[in-house]
């Protein structure tokens, strides 16, 4: 047999290719949100599947989204197995009554009687003034509801080895898709492949100082690491990609090894998951600890549309680099300011890159 | 169980007498033992509403699939729900229909087509629409049914599954059981003035109104209903009015609050839907005394059993956090 071609796909085709693969060879899969079918198709994640797969399977919805959530997760119980498509989580919060009293709840209320294989996807995240209704992330909100599982892929090949994972999964699972990771690429196998629900993942081994980050946030933990590299300082990143289960035991690992620890999120710092890691950190680790882990985190205001202000909002890899810096006690301005130039991004801030073309 | 529309034969009036007889001899018995304090759970009792459960559920197959609200005793009962198993839920024990961590607010009975209730207002409504739809989708010609109160009208998610509903044009079938009372807040002060099944009808359901306390008309407007659904109708809306006779949650009886008229509970019980089909029946002699005397036996019998089940049974296992995931 030739060799399998190696080919990169970007994150929004890994997505594509997983839900379709999902839809061929499970024929209880549906596929539903408002704009599924368009000609955008919820930023090319979804197109061409209703030409392939037809109308009853790949569907439009009503702008109902509690009502639909329900639907959905009704015909769940009968073993339909929906991937229901948020094209911005904040319209997911007006289905919050049927996420949480119901799909979260239904398989331990009724004595494991009955179970919910139902799969949200829901984008979040900055960019090109998306603003305070269009930009927020609530891993942590979702995460404080037993039940529901919570990932957020960072890379392709999570994206599709995650979202197999959770059609295949009997639970309710929300897949948060970070808008500015859609255009990244890596290697993607063809085959169906899972990537666990509930495991962290150490992205990169180093030894003097940890950052744990989700989603878009280990992209700037890698390229803050590779600038620490450049001047001798070895940063272990930890992509945690799962909310709810949370999986902290890398984390905790990692800490044993560096002493030091820089944890980052997309979503606002109060109450977040950083406090949650910090906690069991300090619980488990605190002997490990050689300063109070640090957190990076979104401000605790709304977040304004404006691009001329968004370096005051979000966090990037160069924020990262200055907190390890500070750990570690690094202190020569001369090293400090090489960093940050190597680091800034160009204005304006509210694209990943000059080349990138949405999705907005 | 039959689907004719012609009239009712003998043997499913008696069957009818029989399912709201039992159901309010199981209410009953619930409230007389409640200050036992082995049900530690929220009861809402249906006495006054068991015409609409039986009605509608007797027009009903056993492949067919329900799911209900807060006040589900009647509907789980009537649709093939199993008593010693609703008991032992309510006693909080390992052999109830949940394995005892629903209680009476969340039912379950799968191999009877009773897939759940669950206390949020319109919380299960989309979910049956959502059966349904997965009936359509698996080509099967059962169909799914919703039992909810008038307050569902007042809540987005009753909206957003009209228009599911009739945009697919699914095997669903809406019963809104309209007792007049939120809690203890009327009607009036809650919705505006008009009927609420034209509500259904605008959205482009068949829907109309009857009385909820005459099982006959249930069951022969709910028969009529499955009927045209099997046969490729439209989604089939089904008003009834009906009447809750006690607290709206508890055992005990709560007239002398006056948060309701004077007149209104003396005349909901001269219109009882137990006692008008055992005189019609009696009238008609398909009802003897030896007939009846032998039903309340049975149902007593049975109802004994239940509890003993119940208390005979043990509280689930310690483990909790393994249960909160399905695993596959």
């Amino acid at each position: 047999m030739p060799r399998a071609e190696r080919r990169n796909l970007t994150f929004s085709e890994a997505l594509r290719e997983a839900t379709e693969q999902c839809l061929s060879s499970d024929p209880r899969v549906v596929v539903l949100g408002e704009g599924v079918p368009d000609y955008k198709a919820v930023f090319g994640t979804t197109l061409g599947l209703r030409e392939q797969f037809g109308s009853r399977r790949v569907l439009d919805m009503p702008l109902a989204e509690n009502g639909m959530t329900g639907i959905a997760m009704g015909a769940s119980l009968l073993g339909i197995k929906p991937v229901l498509v948020h094209q911005r989580i904040d319209f997911a919060l007006l289905s919050m009554d049927q996420l949480i009293n119901n799909a979260a709840k239904w398989h331990f209320l009724f004595g494991e009687k009955a179970n919910v294989p139902f799969t949200i996807r829901a984008l979040v995240g900055r960019g090109w003034g998306q603003g305070p209704q269009h930009s927020q992330s609530f891993h942590a909100m979702f995460a404080h509801v037993p039940g529901l599982k919570v990932v957020l892929p960072s890379n392709p090949y999570d994206a599709k080895g995650m979202l197999i994972a959770a059609v295949r999964d009997p639970n309710p699972v929300i897949l948060l898709e970070h808008r500015w990771l859609y255009g990244f690429k890596s290697e993607v196998p063809r085959k169906m492949y899972e990537v666990p629900l509930d495991k962290a993942r150490c992205a990169r081994a180093g030894r003097h100082c940890t950052i744990a980050a989700f989603s878009l946030m280990t992209v700037e933990a890698l390229r803050a690491a590779e600038a620490l590299a450049e001047i001798g300082v070895e940063i272990e990143v930890i992509d945690l990609r799962c909310a709810n289960p949370l999986d902290t035991a890398p984390v905790a690992r990692s800490i044993r090894k560096t002493g030091y620890l820089v944890l980052a999120d997309i979503a606002s710092k109060t109450a977040g998951l950083l406090a949650e890691i910090s906690s069991r950190m300090v619980e488990s680790d605190f002997k490990a600890l050689r300063k109070p882990p640090v957190r990076i985190a979104l401000p605790d205001h709304p977040l304004p549309t404006t691009r001329g202000i968004a370096d005051l909002c979000y966090p990037e890899a160069v924020d990262l680099a200055m907190a390890c810096a500070k750990l570690l006690d690094i202190k020569s301005s001369r090293v400090l300011r090489r960093l940050r130039q190597r680091l800034l991004r160009p204005k304006p801030l509210d694209v990943p890159s000059f080349d990138f073309k949405g999705p907005f | 169980m039959s689907t004719s529309s012609s009239a009712p034969s003998r043997q499913i009036l008696l069957d009818l007498f029989f399912s709201v007889l039992r159901i309010r001899r199981v209410q009953e018995a619930l409230a007389a033992r409640y200050d036992q304090w082995q049900m530690r759970c929220p009861i809402h009792l249906c006495i006054g509403q068991e015409a609409v459960a039986s009605g509608v559920c007797k027009a009903l197959t056993k492949k067919d699939v329900v799911f209900s609200n807060h006040r589900s005793h009647g509907h789980y009962l009537a649709k093939g729900g199993n008593l010693k198993k609703l008991i032992a839920e309510l006693y909080g024990k390992e052999t109830g229909c949940a394995s005892g961590f629903g209680g009476s607010m969340h039912l379950i009975d799968r191999r009877a087509g009773f897939l759940g209730s669950t206390p949020i207002v319109a919380g299960t409504v989309p979910l049956a629409v959502g059966a349904a739809w997965a009936l359509s989708m698996k080509k099967k010609d059962s169909i799914a049914a919703a039992f909810f109160g008038d307050g569902c009208f007042e809540e987005g998610a009753m909206h957003e599954s009209l228009i599911f509903g009739a945009l697919k044009k699914l095997p669903i079938l809406f019963v809104c059981e309209n007792n007049g009372y939120s809690v203890y807040t009327p009607l009036e002060e809650r919705q505006p003035d008009r009927p609420i099944y034209k509500i259904a009808q605008a959205h482009g359901w068949e829907a109309s109104s009857a009385n909820g306390d005459d099982v006959l008309e249930v069951y022969i407007k709910t028969t009529r209903a499955v009927e045209r659904l099997r046969s490729g109708g439209r989604p089939q809306f089904l008003e009834f009015s009906t009447h809750r006779w006690r607290e709206h949650c508890g055992p005990n009886e709560d007239d002398q609050r006056a948060y309701r008229g004077k007149d209104e509970l003396p005349l909901w019980k001269k219109h009882c839907p137990v006692a008008e089909l055992q005189n019609q029946l009696t009238l008609k002699k398909i009802l003897t005394p030896g007939l009846l005397a032998s039903f309340e036996n049975r149902i007593r019998r049975e109802i004994e059993a239940a509890f003993r089940f119940a208390e005979q049974s043990a509280f689930p296992p310690r483990r909790l956090a393994e249960r909160i995931y399905a695993s596959s």
